[in-house]
């Protein structure tokens, strides 16, 4: 368990907590803000798209008693939270009898593999090409070359998608474009369709790694800097050790620290961009389910996966607050000495 | 590389400092970035001048028209038409400043909020400063558009103002660290305890005293909050759920996917938003590393000091 202790923990959990509580209470705070309801709102829209709405005086009103929204607003706030908690969101709206959560959770795992993969690949790339650019060992030839790898960092992620899919499946239509899975292959545990998974996955990975990668290594270059001019640095270079032992141990174990943290805080980003992402690629995640309740007016599915994308960047923060003291035991310790 | 063989002897070291040449402020990187925006800027100012602004809404124009380089082009319509029949040229015009007003206008708020809760928490300490430390640490995680989408489920956006104003709400936590944190450095400063030994009231020590002394930080994180806020709304009008009024980029690009202009083939539909986009966040990617450089001498390498 190395340096985690008791106190650690415990302070990380209850930000995990403080965090998704904020995330949820504004989602459902500011909407109740405004003037109007909810109800009204979907069904008014419901009015635009099918141009009439029988009784939508009586439909409004049922859908406020059946919704409970004629309650008070701290008892809708409570019951909202214990839905939160229960990850209950009620019935899709669209497919009437599927709860929300059944259509969401078939789209998870394609979500989580996405993220998952995208996010190490784009950190461990980005902080290798930023600590090489910042270390004063690195050949000439390398330090002119680096620099390249941060062309596309400005690009939103779901634009440098489009440019990827128009280059790669229309132009020179090597990779599918579109979906998780070719339809006449059939979802099992085989080669084909594996490789046909991974195949799709490239472009959508692509566009989030490239693009991402290039932020942790502008911050991975300044604090390589920084360690450059450190004593022990030094003292490392002058015992005659190997300069791959010094770039690893010495270099990139002292500077990872605050990228570390500087990633945390840049998840939510990634999984803001990467929602996109499967939007654009129409890949089977819940950021594709998302795009189709917003144009379905499924209120309840859209709900359930604004407030799951909270919750899994959240837990993904709490992750590496925790991975955090194991790589750098003075982190528990800190506390005494920074206060 | 012997810098007192080049040096001019009757050149004394104190003269070559005060050369307005050799300042900071003059990063190649700042310079280019900002060159941009100033060009994106004018772009969307002056282009009312000579273009019809208009033909950026529905039905003003023939519809699917190639821009004029391309067969079946017409020179009445230089980048061509989309569907709904507005003019490429003239949505650009109209959508340019719309994405840079609501970045402008939410980074504002959020700077704003963030210099008044990073010096209280700096100068105040204690319960204020855990309180604000760990609330402005939450809001940083939350995903913005996860809530801006669960947002614009239940309250249309009637405007970019209302827009810019929810995106303010992510814009603060950034300023607030910072601010926080340089107040704690900048405390310790000799001029500053001069300053409270003097018994300069606390507001003048932050804004005439501090301030100063943090700008390119916070020009830093100004520019790039900046983009983060037009990225937000990117995404969100992308998703076709952003102000429907106002043609913005975000909304052309939503109504290209929803086309399928990638299959037609309309590149000019699709491409021009995205690239102005590009050059946009580009130019303001520019600007902020470019102004961490001013700020933190350190990143500006080994060289001939990052120009």
């Amino acid at each position: 368990m190395g340096g985690l202790t008791k106190e650690y923990v415990l302070q990380r959990v209850l930000m995990w907590f403080l965090t998704i509580w904020i995330g949820v209470t504004l989602t459902f705070a500011i909407p109740r803000m405004g003037k109007g309801d909810p109800v009204s709102v979907i069904v008014s829209r419901m009015m635009q798209r099918q141009g009439y709405v029988e009784n939508a005086n009586e439909i409004i009103e049922s859908y406020k008693r059946r919704f409970g929204l004629n309650d008070p607003i701290m008892v809708q706030y409570i019951r909202y939270l214990g839905n939160v908690v229960r990850f209950d969101y009620g019935y899709s709206l669209t497919r009437f009898p599927t709860p929300a959560g059944e259509i969401v959770r078939p789209a998870l795992p394609w979500t989580l593999g996405l993220l998952i993969v995208a996010s190490t690949l784009s950190f461990g790339v980005g902080v290798t090409v930023g600590a090489l650019m910042g270390w004063r060992k690195t050949p000439a030839w390398l330090q002119n070359i680096l620099p390249a790898s941060l062309t596309f960092t400005s690009i939103p992620y779901f634009m440098f998608g489009i440019l990827l899919i128009f280059v790669f499946a229309f132009w020179l239509k090597i990779l599918p474009a579109t979906g998780g899975y070719s339809r006449d292959v059939d979802p099992a545990f085989n080669w084909t369709f594996i490789s046909d998974v991974l195949q799709h996955a490239i472009l959508p990975l692509f566009s989030i790694v490239v693009t991402s990668m290039g932020g942790w290594a502008l911050g991975m270059r300044g604090l390589m800097i920084g360690v450059n001019n450190e004593d022990y640095f030094l003292l490392a270079q002058a015992k005659g050790l190997s300069p791959t032992r010094v770039f690893f141990r010495y270099g990139i174990r002292n500077a990872i620290l605050p990228a570390l943290t500087a990633f945390a805080l840049g998840l939510g980003g990634l999984i803001s961009g990467s929602t996109l992402v499967e939007w654009i690629f129409a890949y089977p995640g819940t950021g594709y389910v998302l795009y189709r309740s917003i144009t379905a007016l499924d209120y309840s599915v859209m709900q359930n996966i604004c407030n799951l994308m909270i919750i899994i960047t959240a837990t993904g923060v709490l992750a590496l607050d925790l991975l955090n003291p194991l790589i750098d035991p003075r982190i528990t310790f800190k506390k005494s000495a920074a206060s | 590389m012997t810098v007192e063989e080049t040096v001019d002897p009757k050149e004394s070291p104190a003269t070559r400092r005060v050369n307005v040449w050799d300042s900071p402020w003059l990063n190649t990187k700042f310079l280019v970035g900002g060159s941009i925006i100033v060009v994106v800027i004018l772009f969307g100012l002056l282009g009312p001048f000579f273009w019809n602004t208009e033909l950026a809404y529905t039905a003003s124009s023939p519809t699917n028209l190639p821009p004029m380089w391309m067969a079946k082009g017409s020179p009445e319509h230089p980048l061509g038409t989309e569907s709904n029949g507005r003019d490429m040229l003239a949505s650009l015009i109209v959508g340019i400043p719309a994405s840079l007003r609501v970045g402008v206008l939410a980074a504002t708020l959020g700077m704003g909020i963030g210099v008044l809760l990073g010096s209280l928490a700096g100068y105040l300490g204690g319960w204020w400063d855990h309180v604000i430390r760990t609330i402005s640490d939450s809001v940083l995680i939350i995903p913005s558009l996860a809530v801006l989408i669960a947002i614009a489920s239940y309250v249309q956006f009637p405007d970019t103002t209302m827009l810019a104003l929810v995106l303010a709400m992510f814009a603060w936590p950034g300023p607030t660290r910072l601010v926080r944190s340089q107040v704690l450095t900048l405390r310790e400063r000799g001029y500053i305890r001069m300053a409270l030994l003097s018994n300069v009231p606390p507001l003048e020590i932050m804004f005439v005293e501090m301030v100063p002394n943090m700008l390119p930080w916070l020009a830093a994180s100004f520019t790039g909050n900046i983009s983060g806020a037009i990225l937000g709304a990117t995404g969100l009008e992308a998703l076709g759920l952003g102000p429907t009024r106002v043609p913005s980029l975000g909304m052309i690009i939503n109504y290209a996917m929803t086309s399928s202009a990638l299959v037609r083939g309309m590149v000019w539909w699709w491409l021009p938003p995205i690239l102005a986009l590009i050059i946009i966040f580009t130019g303001f990617f520019l600007m902020t590393v470019g102004l961490d450089e001013i700020a933190n001498p350190r990143l500006r390498g080994y060289g001939n000091g990052g120009k």
